[in-house]
């Protein structure tokens, strides 16, 4: 690929500013489907880009005793690290330009950087509420990114490859791993679910318990920063979950070049984003708030030794030579 | 963490009215929890003793949104009992109708909030969809949705035709497949029994001696309801079981709604059914004599107690009201021991608090530990020097 191809996939397509729109989009579907099946109107189609406008649009106030700098460098820290991290999910190819073996490792870091973020905003906010916040969303990490890094390394393990774009590849002719590795795949959403910090794991931000968690003190730029980040991480989440478990861009038997390949590709991989949505979002819909302690019982005691299961049985897999 | 103290309220998203708990934790888990009440003193029963009986109706149904026609009821039935008139049956029957659709009404808002408040957001969009067809059900027969006017001294000012009954029947058919399914739903629904089995417990001893009334102590095996206990309007007549539920926690008071939702509903098609014929009102005098009365009603969050005292006039000398929201508050505080942070809305809402109606004017020396009532004068004098002194007026 050519300096200004890689410039333009890197600015425009597929990166950020494609992820901007991709974002809001899937912020805009997650609250019409959510909406739909409680049974309202849900939101229209521009409704999360105007909640951004507004947003910037706002007062922006640093409360008293609040490192300011740091403050305001913690929303631009969440976005840069989920923007980076699209960069290596595979959108219009079998693998990202930018892909290198060891990527999944990247990827699974850079996301959750946020979620630290989320402490740290929560940490230095001086408000009660966001401090609780943050407490909170640290547990809730410890619970949830130990089931979430082994049903993402699953499929590594049974391909043997530490490259996202070897795992997308190896789907390609249809046996998609969600079929070799359900358990891993459910795991996975949920895990997913939780790192997103939504019902029913929204206990960091739990509206009637503390307000808005750590975002308490949040306003204006710095917020819609903030809700933009989250936005580009449900869709990079939801992207990576078709990445690794439902083939990527590829359709079996379909294997066009140029410019109509990339355009089936890009299909093949937003209607499965949106499946994955889609599911996220009922998982939403049908349930309430945990509380923390039950989270920690119900993480450790049931999803961790779930995703084991799913590693073991791949394991078992590989050994006996079936895979 | 070191512990810390969590202000939540008098404004705050959990709360929909104002009320100020100072909550003393220690990383999660509640250590102390001060409750301060009383942020909206609105003087109705100050106001009440300078109108006349039928205009005091129109601002005594005002005290609550919710259960609007229970106060006016309330009123109504002690200042008729004070003037030693009946209400004709057919009124008393109507009187009860309105009664039982507006538990409904309340109940279906309650559970919704209930679930909102455990982040259950599609039980609490499902509920209040619902909430619509008793409202438009009251809409039909009194022409409001929330202050229903029904009341007057002496009877109702409008009848049940036969004309709305279809209609009011066909909605409570629909209502009472959407409560039978809510019964199944609070039994069935998994983050629903977790976050409220075992929490807020409140034994059935201490609900007694907590006085706790209503679903708050039905919920804890505490089979006291003033329907069948005191009976009042026409509920002597009306089938209905008293709901009570072992459990004794935060889901008992769950269950036992959710079960009170299906027996109001089959209580109103009963009543619509068999609507006795009548006048609507009787002839009252204007004014009362001198007397004390205890006019006790079942509202939908408990009894409701008014206290009334006529001098031969017109107007009441004095009125007095306890909401159960106030005599459910010590249960709360008790309720929430022992719990963590997240269990504080959902026991809150529990009681299904009704904050407004609740305040009540006591003046309180902390330091010399003694509490005392102001006079009409003291307090004309206390807002004069307030105002001269705060605003320069």
């Amino acid at each position: 690929m050519s300096v200004l191809l890689l410039a333009l996939y890197l600015v425009v397509f597929p990166g950020i500013l494609f992820l901007l729109g991709f974002g809001l989009f899937s912020e805009w579907y997650d609250r019409k489907l959510t909406a739909r099946m409680q049974n309202r109107m849900g939101p229209p189609w521009f409704q999360p880009f105007a909640d951004f406008v507004k947003l910037l649009s706002k007062e922006d106030i640093t409360p008293q005793g609040v490192p300011a700098r740091l403050y305001a460098a913690i929303p631009l820290f969440a976005f840069a690290a989920v923007a980076t991290a699209f960069l290596y999910v595979p959108v219009v190819g079998a693998s990202s330009p930018f892909g290198f073996p060891g990527d999944l490792v990247l990827i699974l870091y850079l996301l959750t950087l946020p979620t630290v973020m989320v402490f740290l905003l929560g940490w230095t906010s001086s408000n009660v509420f966001a401090r609780i916040g943050g407490v909170r969303a640290v547990s809730q990490l410890f619970v949830y990114e130990v089931p979430f890094f082994l049903a993402a390394l699953g499929p590594a393990l049974a391909l043997e490859t530490w490259a996202i774009g070897d795992v997308v590849a190896a789907q390609r002719g249809g046996l998609w791993l969600v079929l070799l590795e359900p358990l891993g795949f459910a795991v996975l959403l949920i895990a997913l679910q939780a790192k997103l910090e939504r019902v029913p794991f929204d206990i960091p931000e739990a509206e009637t318990e503390l307000v808005a968690g750590p975002l308490t003190e949040l306003t204006g730029k710095k917020l819609a920063l903030w809700n933009l980040s989250k936005d580009m991480a449900l869709a990079t989440g939801a992207a990576l979950v078709v990445a690794l478990f439902l083939g990527g861009p590829t359709l079996p038997g379909v294997a066009l070049d140029g410019v109509l390949g990339a355009a089936v590709a890009f299909a093949a991989f937003f209607l499965k984003v949106l499946l994955v949505l889609l599911l996220l979002a009922i998982l939403k819909a049908a349930l309430g708030r945990l509380r923390i302690d039950q989270l920690v019982d119900w993480g450790w005691k049931v999803l961790t030794p779930a995703a084991l299961i799913q590693i073991g049985v791949v394991l078992v897999l590989k050994a006996g030579g079936w895979l | 963490m070191p512990e810390m103290e969590l202000p939540i309220g008098p404004q705050h998203p959990a709360l929909k009215e104002p009320v100020n708990f100072r909550v003393i934790v220690d990383g999660e888990r509640i250590v102390r929890l001060d409750l301060d009440i009383s942020y909206n003193h609105r003087g109705i029963e100050k106001a009440a003793e300078t109108r006349e009986f039928s205009k005091s109706l129109y601002l005594i149904e005002r005290i609550c949104g919710i259960c609007s026609h229970a106060h006016a009821t309330n009123f109504a039935k002690g200042i008729e009992a004070l003037m030693g008139v009946e209400a004709p049956r057919r009124a008393q029957w109507i009187r009860t109708l309105v009664a039982e659709l507006e538990r409904i009404h309340s109940h279906l808002l309650w559970l919704g909030v209930a679930a909102h408040e455990i982040g259950y957001n599609t039980l609490f969009m499902y509920t209040w969809r619902d909430r619509e067809t008793v409202q438009d059900i009251l809409e039909l027969i009194s022409g409001n949705r929330v202050n229903y006017g029904m009341n007057a001294i002496g009877g109702v000012r409008r009848d049940v035709t036969d004309a709305m009954k279809p209609r009011i029947l066909e909605g409570l058919q629909r209502l009472e497949a959407r409560a039978t399914y809510y019964t199944h739903v609070i039994r069935e629904e998994e983050t629903l029994l977790i976050r409220t089995r075992g929490v807020g417990r409140l034994s059935t001893d201490r609900a007694v001696a907590l006085d706790a009334v209503g679903p708050v102590a039905r919920g804890s095996n505490v089979g006291f309801d003033v329907r069948r206990d005191d009976p009042h309007l026409a509920y002597s007549e009306i089938p209905f079981d008293v709901i009570t539920s072992p459990a004794c926690d935060v889901f008992g008071r769950v269950e036992v709604r959710a079960h009170e939702l299906v027996q109001s509903v089959r209580m109103c098609a009963h009543m619509v059914e068999n609507l006795p014929p009548g006048e609507l009102m009787a002839k009252v005098p204007r004014a009362a004599p001198a007397g004390e009365y205890v006019s006790r009603y079942e509202a939908p969050r408990g009894e409701l107690v008014h206290f009334l005292r006529t001098r031969g006039t017109d107007k009441v000398d004095r009125l007095s009201v306890r909401t159960p929201t106030l005599t459910n508050w010590p249960s709360v505080v008790e309720a929430i021991q022992g719990h963590v942070i997240a269990d504080i809305p959902v026991v809150v809402a529990a009681i299904d608090p009704c904050l407004s109606c609740t305040s009540r004017m006591t003046f309180v020396d902390v330091d010399a530990k003694r509490t005392s009532s102001l006079t009409w004068d003291d307090l004309v004098e206390y807002g004069m020097r307030y105002y001269a002194e705060k605003e320069g007026l």
